[in-house]
């Protein structure tokens, strides 16, 4: 990129593009806030809410126009998924299916918008660091999931009694007829339970924030091609066309990724609820 | 990268929208949604149950117009047979009339022959006797001959 010093390395490069903005609140490590992710998460689901419920709420039931037609189709969309795979009853599961698939496309399309445009527009401003794809963010995409954890044991109490809650922990999968039996299989089948409980949310976010955090990288790594060179280097007039290649198919192949990765997330979100709302 | 306080807001900020969506965007599209499926079914039950009711009009219709056109066959048939009634009746009315004319007519040239010859009959026994008396340049007993001239005159 010509307007990067060119004393800078690659690996600064690299390094500066994957340094969040922060905000330190507190002593330790973890009182800190990563406030481009935050502000661009605010941002994109601002826009979601502002474009979605006036449309809502000026709805009509007669001949729709073509936006509300597009915004029905997407809710039909989700609303199909969810009657299908979910049977029990639910008025939160569709909207947070919906907020899913919607919030997640949006903060995965921000890897779309070109790796230094955003960046570079903040540090004229003053603003040196900057990551613009909240869902290469690792703590989006596991406080994501966790909210997700937290709903399915909620479901899970909610859609049968506290007792059977918690005698699945120790009878299910492993099941058996004499006491005995029982008694030897309660501790696998907590164990089991755990482990499941625990990968479930850890998976969900890891494959979010894997698919994004690469996608980043390797248009990070498509921007380097052409680092430092000026209009004068002779590299640039072969690099040039290689990187906008390069890009161009990278960005079809991640607009694939970006909508793949919203409705995994949100079928899994999906498919996590209703196996906790049934009976085992 | 590591885990830090974003997580929690990140978290607290995907429910809130998804807890908003559920408030005031998901239920007035929902509904929006129903309702024009419901007014859709209505509108197919409405066009099937037109359907029928026209199909039910025009079988309806057929047996009217085959009842209509086999009523005018009927009339038609009808006035034709009163036709030629009539014309039947005039017909007789008529040749008996002509019969009727010709009888009279025939009686009354009998009668007129009838009267005609009594009436020459006399005349010609009066001339006859005129000219007898002429011829004879006498008077000619009238008495003496008159039965021999009735004769004569029956004769004729």
């Amino acid at each position: 990129m010509a307007d990067i010093a060119p004393q800078e390395s690659m690996t600064e490069y690299i390094n500066h593009h994957l340094h969040h903005l922060q905000w330190k609140v507190g002593s330790g490590a973890f009182w800190t806030i990563n406030i481009d992710t935050v502000i661009v998460t605010l941002v994109l689901l601002s826009l979601f809410l502002a474009v979605f419920i006036p449309v809502a709420r000026r709805a009509t039931s007669g001949v729709p126009g073509k936006f509300q037609a597009l915004v029905e189709s997407i809710l039909m969309f989700v609303d199909d998924l969810v009657r299908e795979t979910f049977h029990g009853s639910s008025k939160f599961i569709g909207p947070l299916s919906l907020t899913i698939f919607v919030l997640t496309f949006l903060m995965n399309f921000m890897d779309i918008i070109p790796v230094d445009l955003l960046p570079s527009t903040a540090a004229i401003l003053g603003v040196h660091h900057l990551r613009v794809v909240p869902t290469a963010d690792l703590n989006t995409t596991l406080g994501m999931s966790l909210g997700v954890f937290l709903l399915v044991q909620y479901f899970g109490l909610r859609h049968k009694s506290v007792g059977m809650f918690f005698k699945e922990m120790f009878t299910v999968p492993f099941q058996a007829d004499q006491p005995v039996l029982k008694v030897l299989l309660a501790l696998p089948n907590l164990l089991l339970r755990v482990i499941e409980e625990t990968v479930r949310p850890i998976s969900l976010s890891l494959r979010l924030f894997g698919n994004m955090y690469a996608g980043e990288l390797i248009y990070i790594l498509i921007a380097v091609l052409t680092l430092g060179m000026g209009l004068s280097h002779g590299m640039t007039y072969i690099m040039g066309p290689v990187q906008f290649l390069a890009d161009f198919i990278w960005t079809i192949f991640h607009l694939l990724i970006i909508t793949l990765q919203a409705f995994i997330f949100m079928m899994l979100t999906i498919v996590y609820l209703s196996m906790a709302a049934e009976q085992h | 990268m590591n885990i830090n306080l974003t997580l929690i807001i990140e978290g607290l900020a995907f429910f809130a929208t998804a807890w908003l969506v559920m408030k005031y965007g998901w239920p007035p599209m929902m509904a929006a949604i129903e309702e024009r499926q419901k007014k859709i079914a209505e509108g197919l039950a409405a066009a099937e149950q037109a359907r029928l009711e026209l199909k039910e009009a025009d079988a309806r219709v057929e047996v009217e117009i085959h009842q209509a056109r086999q009523q005018a066959a009927e009339i038609v048939e009808h006035a034709h047979r009163h036709a030629s009634q009539i014309l039947d009746k005039a017909r007789e009315d008529a040749q008996a009339e002509h019969n009727r004319l010709k009888a009279a007519a025939a009686a009354e040239i009998t009668s007129a022959t009838e009267r005609a010859r009594s009436e020459l009959r006399s005349q010609i026994a009066t001339l006859i006797v005129d000219g007898a008396g002429h011829i004879l340049q006498r008077e000619v007993d009238a008495n003496a001959h008159y039965k021999l001239l009735n004769e004569l005159v029956a004769e004729l």
